[in-house]
């Protein structure tokens, strides 16, 4: 008898994907200003380290909140004790307020169909645990954040099955992208039960169009299906065009709780990318479907958020000053970043999509291919990572379809620990492809090199899994 | 509308629209009773008052001074403020290396420095919650089954077998050995369960045990081990109530056992959280320490599904790895509970109600048999009514828990101060001897007279009226001629 699950046994949890073998690279060998400057810099974590002064000085004016405080008096039995798991009533007003803000307050959230959850990783999965069974399908636009492939499919037994995208459009979602990948489940003998999107995306660091919203909106509909829409970079969206939320959509469709699609459409949120919190853990659920709110708010259990965390979040959520400041002060120090990244990369003769969200840009380097494979990219990555000593994540890893493309963190590091990572790129790339910089326009470079490799021809599209192009378990 | 909801519900999973949740369950309709009148020493003194919740309230101001002095863990003075940053960053599964040797050194003192943990084996989860079905997840697959000693935790059927597909296969313990857990009942109920193709992977107890407050003793341990070695099955240890033994027999943990014995270690897994022993359940710190590298290995990369909130780690690494206050607080806190033990058992006895004798928890395992009308389950459920509704105490009864017994109600006794404690015992007091005293009127009149369908009850300064909820007058038991004197649900245990 095995001893242990099948969860325990297989690599169901998806990390021995590269992306986590590069931080594992990282920690081998992690860059330090001083004791190791050879060391690898860190740009494959999509973490945002630039406001953190913000909340500190908010903190040091404001200590009650930390102190389990409450006007001058300790409430910390209160907190000690709240197990509740509708969640802080406070802290909840707090969240759905500051989610409007962040939307321009062009809409509102109800409280109590805000579920609170340990991370948009616990929330992930206890929204493909309230909506799909075991061996069913969610359709997820290519290429998306790597850990989906665990907090999404490994102990919930549902799968994903990607809706591709391409550069042809700037990986937009396309109509015919989200009809082939339901015919493709449906050819797998797999019941799709919903499309899930990032929106900011993540890796590609760009706001849906509102196009592509109505698009998506269309296809539940038609198709009888859920929305998942995470919105966990929801508050980086740091230039035009604006970030529109699934909500807003529904609105401006004039959908409410009389159309059947107004209880399909389902976001996540989180304060891990917009604040910098991720080791606070608070993800949040919001559903207008009463029965999912039940269902998540009774999961909720095996991942509150510490109460301890709650009380001072609410404290400080609730300074509208704070989050008017932050919320403009973020977007203003993410561009700049941002801009930065992009103009280092070009000096490099590298171009990237262009982005107006995330923490991070989608860079094109199918010019630095040695062909137009997964191999190659791999071996491009490993060059990156091992003798550059950069850590990004390469596109296959993201489920990219087409070779070439990498995601480069810029929030998560000090302004001269990316202006050296960008030194050492652009010597990378002089020494061994003697590219031009690119002028500043998206485009790639022509590629020359010094070794007189030339492309390959262009390979068809790869499958990894030759009997059905669906990432197995 | 209605039609669109119920389409929608086509839409959900099953694990979202079936019952498993189990709060259906009359362990938590007493909850709703406390939830909607609840008891106020001054603002609602004839409010239910909650005896339902197993919390540690003894000894929050010992925590409370703690905080204030050590302002740097909570952010609080400017050194503190500037490990913000790095706090707030940090979300690594691993957790804070502080973190895991202060919860290490923690579980040691708990059990009075008689083990040792090992750091790297501790792996943090969604408070017990999400620890038992953290471990659940790794050890068995949808269909599989765990044994477990009855009467047990009424949320296990959530916890271990909601989302995770496994069942329950209960070992039931009855009064006749005091509830204890016995080789041939676990046998029986495996061989049960493998006549009925049923695959046990493992056995979970509970100890010390909830509800009955007892911790179990040596040899039954070894006979467990013995067990599910023999099966080759796993062995999971609840000790969430470690350090709420207040008094003897001493607490023997599952570390202890398998030192002693020829064991595999793979089979040993322990649960653990700060929700009992130090009355934090809203802190959410639950731990699963195993033996077994692979499930150490694959659990910490599901703890990404319930980390401990970082500032909440950074706190408590502060707190915990403070020996003089950790010492401080085991030794404060056993001493209370065990006084508030003394207290509410006194007052029990006082009225010959008759429990379970215990040396830990933060609950009594009550008696009530003898006030059944019914040893049926029913019976059960109209006295635990009556006492919800009419005596306005909300404890829990022995059904949601499993028991094999009918009669049996665990009533928590630490997540109050001492004034309500005597208001609880009061309304016992009052009851009973209201009923004693209606007994003896009884008596000197007809003993054909028909039972009255209405007792009243008299309180400090009101009258209640007193129903008996789904309890037929005439119902033959009642009217028994081997009994001459009509009986009430309330009448006294004691002969």
């Amino acid at each position: 008898m095995r001893m242990l699950s099948r969860n325990a046994t297989f690599n169901s949890h998806g990390q021995d994907s590269s992306y986590f073998l590069g931080w594992q690279e990282y920690e081998k060998n992690p860059y330090h200003e001083v004791h190791n400057t050879n060391g690898i810099i860190q740009m494959g974590l999509a973490e945002n380290q630039l406001c953190f002064d913000l909340l500190e000085s908010w903190l040091a004016k404001n200590p009650e909140a930390a102190a389990f405080k409450k006007n001058g008096e300790s409430i910390f039995a209160e907190l000690a004790l709240f197990q509740d798991y509708h969640g802080l009533p406070a802290f909840k007003k707090a969240m759905v307020d500051f989610m409007a803000e962040i939307r321009g307050n062009k809409v509102t959230f109800d409280p109590n169909h805000l579920v609170l959850t340990a991370g948009a990783t616990s929330a992930n999965e206890t929204f493909i645990f309230c909506l799909a069974d075991p061996g069913e399908a969610v359709l997820i636009p290519t290429p998306y954040y790597p850990g989906f492939d665990r907090d999404l499919k490994w102990r919930t037994g549902v799968e994903i099955v990607p809706i591709h995208c391409t550069n042809s459009n700037g990986f937009q979602i396309t109509e015919t992208a989200l009809e082939e990948a339901y015919q493709e489940a449906e050819k797998c003998n797999l019941r799709v039960k919903g499309v899930l999107v990032t929106n900011p995306s993540n890796p590609l660091g760009t706001t849906m169009t509102r196009n592509e919203l109505y698009l998506l909106l269309s296809f539940v509909e038609d198709k009888g299906i859920h929305l998942i829409s995470d919105e966990i970079y929801s508050g980086t969206a740091f230039s035009s065009p604006s970030f529109i939320s699934v909500m807003e959509v529904l609105k401006d469709r004039n959908c409410d709780e009389n159309s059947e699609v107004w209880q399909r459409v389902h976001v996540v949120y989180s304060l891990s990318k917009d604040l910098g919190l991720p080791g606070f853990r608070v993800g949040a659920i919001y559903s207008n479907d009463d029965m999912v709110v039940a269902a998540a708010t009774k999961m909720s259990s095996f991942g509150l958020v510490s109460s301890q965390t709650q009380h001072l979040l609410s404290a400080m959520l609730s300074d509208k000053k704070l989050t008017k400041n932050y919320i403009a002060e973020n977007h203003k120090r993410l561009k700049q970043r941002q801009k930065n990244l992009v103009s280092g990369l070009q000096k490099a003769g590298i171009s990237c999509l262009n982005g107006n969200a995330g923490l991070f840009c989608w860079v094109d380097m199918r010019h630095l291919l040695r062909s137009n494979t997964f191999e190659a990219e791999m071996e491009l990555w490993k060059k990156i990572v091992y003798e550059v000593h950069l850590n990004i994540s390469p596109g296959s890893s993201c489920h990219c379809t087409e070779p070439g493309w990498f995601r480069v963190c810029f929030a998560n590091l000090p302004e001269r620990t990316l202006d050296l990572a960008m030194q050492r790129l652009k010597a990378f790339v002089g020494e061994y492809y003697n590219v031009p910089e690119v002028n500043g326009r998206s485009q790639s470079s022509h590629l020359s090199h010094s070794r007189g490799q030339s492309l390959t021809k262009w390979v068809s599209r790869l499958s990894f899994d030759d009997r059905c192009p669906i990432h197995g378990r | 509308m209605a039609s669109s909801a119920s389409k929608n519900s086509l839409l959900l999973s099953k694990i979202a629209t079936n019952e498993k949740h189990g709060e259906n369950s009359p362990y938590f309709n007493g909850w709703k009773a406390y939830d909607q009148n609840p008891f106020h020493p001054t603002e609602n003194p004839e409010g239910v008052i909650q005896m339902g919740l197993a919390e540690n309230q003894l000894s929050f101001d010992l925590v409370e001074e703690w905080i204030r002095k050590n302002p740097k863990a909570s952010f609080c003075t400017a050194e503190g403020v500037e490990k913000f940053r790095s706090v707030a960053n940090f979300q690594d599964y691993h957790g804070f290396p502080e973190f895991r040797q202060a919860i290490a050194t923690f579980m040691s003192k708990a059990r009075g420095g008689r083990v040792t943990f090992d750091p790297d084996r501790v792996v943090m989860s969604g408070g017990a919650t999400g620890a038992n079905e953290l471990v659940m997840f790794c050890l068995a697959d949808p269909g599989d089954a765990f044994l477990i000693p009855s009467p047990y935790y009424p949320a296990y059927y959530r916890d271990l077998g909601w989302r995770t597909g496994v069942q329950i296969v209960p070992v039931d313990c009855d009064s006749s050995n005091n509830f204890k857990i016995t080789k041939e009942a676990v046998e029986a109920a495996y061989e049960k369960a493998k006549n009925n193709n049923i695959k046990v992977k493992g056995l979970i107890i509970t100890n010390p045990s909830n509800p009955l407050g007892t911790t179990l003793d040596k040899d039954t341990l070894e006979s467990l081990v013995t067990f599910i070695n023999q099966k080759n099955i796993h062995l999971v240890c609840d000790e969430i109530y470690a350090a709420t033994v207040f008094s003897s027999p001493k607490y023997t943990c599952i570390t202890q056992v398998i030192q002693d014995m020829d064991c595999n270690p793979n089979l040993i897994h322990i649960v653990y959280s700060l929700s009992k022993d130090m009355g934090f359940p809203g802190l959410r710190v639950g731990i699963v320490y195993s033996y077994n590298d692979d499930v150490v290995n694959i659990g910490r990369k599901m703890s990404s599904f319930g980390l401990v909130s970082s500032q909440t780690q950074h706190m408590l690494a502060s707190m915990l790895s403070d020996e003089d206050f950790v010492e401080k607080f085991l030794a404060t806190s056993s001493k209370r509970l065990a006084k508030r033990h003394r207290v509410f058992t006194k007052g029990l006895e006082e009225v010959g109600i008759s429990y379970l004798k215990s040396n830990a928890g933060l609950f009594c395992w009550m008696d009530l048999r003898r006030l059944l009308k019914d040893q049926t389950l029913d019976g059960e459920m109209v006295l635990w009514r009556v006492i919800v509704n009419e005596v306005k105490l909300n404890v829990s009864p022995g059904s949601s828990f499993k028991c094999v017994e009918p009669g049996w109600f665990r009533v928590c006794f630490a997540n109050m101060d001492d004034d309500t404690v005597e208001v609880a015992l009061k309304r016992i007091r009052a009851l009973v001897g209201q009923e004693k005293k209606a007994q003896e009127q009884a008596q000197v009149k007809s003993t054909k007279k028909r039972w009255q369908s209405n007792l009243r009850l008299s309180f400090s300064s009101s009258t209640r009226r007193f129903e008996q909820e789904g309890v037929s007058v005439k119902s033959p038991h009642m009217m028994s001629p081997h009994s001459p004197m009509p009986h009430t649900p309330f009448v006294r245990a004691i002969t």
